[in-house]
């Protein structure tokens, strides 16, 4: 006989796996045998040093690079094969806010929206309804140039919503932010979690990391440490995240 | 399908917003062609004369009128002796000096021959030549019109013959028409697109289009697209004023004029994917696109300088630029009227590297990924 019970956060279902992912270039080995899976909802901290291959990881699952060996399935589809179905199902934001400058806001989202398949309606009640949530229905038709940068990234990271994808791939995109936006930005990503999103994001900022559900820690290509952001502290003696990043970053220092 | 269009409204949305910019790439063909054709002339008009005439009968004196009211020479000085030629040259006040000898009308008839002397300053070569034809060819249309005035073949050929195909005048804008049109659409396609494309990377905005459903050839042909649209504006507005402002008679057919127009275009915007898959800034882009694409176009291509002149490691190297070989179509097309038999070899060549360079570009964009 069998019950309804409530699903406890590890029993959720996962939208990201990987198992010994592997990308060569030549003889270098930028992301060396990583096997990790990510639950839906789960805001999951993608960390590492400049070089330690956290950009190709994310290339492979996003479907920008095709893996040298290991498997990996992105929203139920696979790296490999299907490619241009996790692209229908994933939304992406960089540090640079991809939105485009001598466009206006409406445009924008008009375009964006179009780029996913939406149709007129359906991109005309988002855009309304997103406005409105921002706080920026006086800005509909404002140039994005003439924005804040705190606007352009909270509206970007909107607009990378806007075809309600499983996972949304954010790369660095607190970059250049002061701490207030940064703090208000966390909060949208706490808001698009909570309604069922997949937060995958990369970031420098320690501070950032001990808001992650989980974080994993990348060092030569290999993932050297993967906990939440409390048990890796714990394990590591460490009061912070950032003491915990160094340890790991610079085994020898 | 409709993500494609959407794709492509995006660009033309950028591109009119830029309206400066806009301006330029429509008026550019339009100012140029007018600056060529009407103020950078390779012709002489006007130019300084002394006559120093010996004879002084009815010959000398229309042949004389004839030289003067052709619009090429001003009557500076009349010269009583051949000891005057010097001052005048010395004084500048001729640039060139013609001698009808003593009895020139009468030895025409009587022995069939009679002299003129041209006199050049030569310290201005290129002056000294183009006056040079300018006169014995006005000399020659007297003796034809001589010769069938009184109902007989020509007699005394003084001057070498120099026939001025196509270009009966020595017009220059002929050769800046086609020039201009290989030039601009370079520009316009290989330039702008490079641009375009690479402001997409320098924003960051390309990394978010690879993440989309949108497939690599569709971003590329959006890109590309509203630019083809500006090329044919271009070339059509040039041949337009060639036609109605200049009167440049087009003597070929339109349908192989759009077809090798199109060929280069395309040849040009698959330069400008290339250099963009380069190219990491919109200034490096522009550089190159400048630099290694717009000044040996310039000079090499025929544009300005014929390629038979120059020597033979430029030749050489003139092979590789699109605009000789499309020039080449063009001057037959509009100004010879010569049929698809005369230049199938270059756009046979034109085409290779239209295939060459789409192939390139296509394998560089995608090993970017």
């Amino acid at each position: 006989m069998e019950t309804t019970t409530t699903i406890k956060p590890d029993e959720r279902e996962s939208v990201i796996t990987t198992e010994q992912l592997t990308k060569r270039f030549a003889k270098f080995i930028a992301v060396d045998a990583i096997s990790f899976s990510v639950k839906k909802g789960e805001i999951f901290g993608f960390l590492g040093a400049n070089g330690a291959g956290k950009t190709t990881a994310m290339k492979m699952l996003t479907g920008l690079l095709s893996p040298s060996s290991g498997k990996a399935s992105v929203a139920g589809f696979d790296v490999y094969k299907q490619a241009e179905r996790i692209k229908q199902n994933i939304g992406y934001m960089s540090q640079r806010f991809s939105l485009y400058e001598d466009l206006t806001i409406a445009e924008n989202i008009r375009f964006y929206g179009g780029v996913y398949g939406l149709s007129r309606t359906t991109i005309a009640d988002k855009t309304g309804a997103l406005l409105q949530r921002l706080q920026l229905e006086h800005a509909r038709n404002a140039l994005i140039s003439s924005l804040p940068l705190g606007w352009k990234q909270k509206l970007a990271f909107s607009v990378s919503l806007l075809h309600e994808p499983a996972i949304i791939f954010l790369d660095e995109p607190t970059g250049g932010v002061d701490p207030i936006t940064r703090r208000q930005f966390w909060e949208l990503i706490y808001e698009a979690a909570s309604e069922g999103v997949t937060v995958f994001v990369t970031t420098h900022y320690m501070d950032e990391a001990e808001y992650c559900d989980r974080v994993s820690i990348m060092v030569n290509g290999r993932i050297e440490a993967l906990d939440s952001p409390r048990g890796l502290k714990e394990r590591f003696h460490a009061s912070t995240m950032d003491e915990v990043f160094v340890t790991l970053a610079r085994p020898s220092a | 399908m409709k993500q494609f269009w959407g794709f492509v409204m995006k660009e033309v949305r950028h591109i009119m917003r830029d309206y400066r910019t806009l301006v330029i790439l429509i008026g550019m063909p339009i100012i140029q062609l007018l600056l060529f054709g009407f103020a950078i002339r390779n012709e002489v008009t006007n130019a300084d004369i002394a006559i120093l005439d010996a004879s002084k009968d009815y010959m000398t004196t229309e042949i004389t009128n004839k030289l003067l009211s052709s619009g090429y020479f001003h009557l500076s000085a009349e010269l009583a002796s051949a000891s005057d030629i010097e001052g005048v040259f010395r004084s500048g006040k001729a640039k060139q000096v013609v001698v009808f000898s003593q009895n020139f009308a009468r030895d025409l008839y009587k022995n069939g021959t009679a002299s003129v002397q041209i006199i050049g300053d030569a310290s201005n070569p290129n002056m000294a030549t183009i006056l040079f034809g300018y006169t014995t060819s006005i000399i020659q249309d007297y003796q034809f019109q001589l010769a069938a005035h009184r109902g007989q073949n020509a007699v005394l050929p003084i001057t070498p013959e120099i026939k001025m195909l196509y270009n009966p005048e020595l017009k220059s804008v002929y050769g800046f028409v086609t020039g201009l049109v290989g030039m601009i659409l370079l520009l316009v396609s290989a330039l702008m697109t490079s641009i375009a494309i690479t402001r997409e990377k320098e924003l960051g905005t390309m990394e978010v289009l690879l993440v989309s459903p949108l497939k690599p050839p569709q971003i590329i042909l959006g890109k590309v697209l509203p630019y083809l649209v500006l090329s044919v504006i271009n070339a059509v507005t040039v041949l337009l004023m060639a036609q109605f402002v200049f009167n440049i008679p087009f003597r070929g057919s339109y349908g192989l004029f759009f077809f090798e127009i199109m060929l280069y275009i395309l040849t040009a915007l698959s330069l400008g994917i290339f250099i963009s898959t380069k190219a990491k800034t919109q200034q490096v882009a522009m550089m190159i696109s400048l630099g290694a694409l717009l000044m040996p176009t310039i000079l090499l291509s025929g544009f300005i300088f014929p390629v038979e002149n120059m020597p033979l490691p430029l030749q050489i190297i003139s092979n590789v630029i699109p605009a000789r070989w499309f020039l080449v179509t063009l001057k037959a097309i509009m100004l010879e009227g010569l049929g698809f038999e005369y230049f199938w070899k270059e756009t046979a060549v034109l085409s290779g590297m239209a295939i060459v360079l789409i192939a390139l570009s296509m394998k560089n964009f995608k090993v970017r990924l």
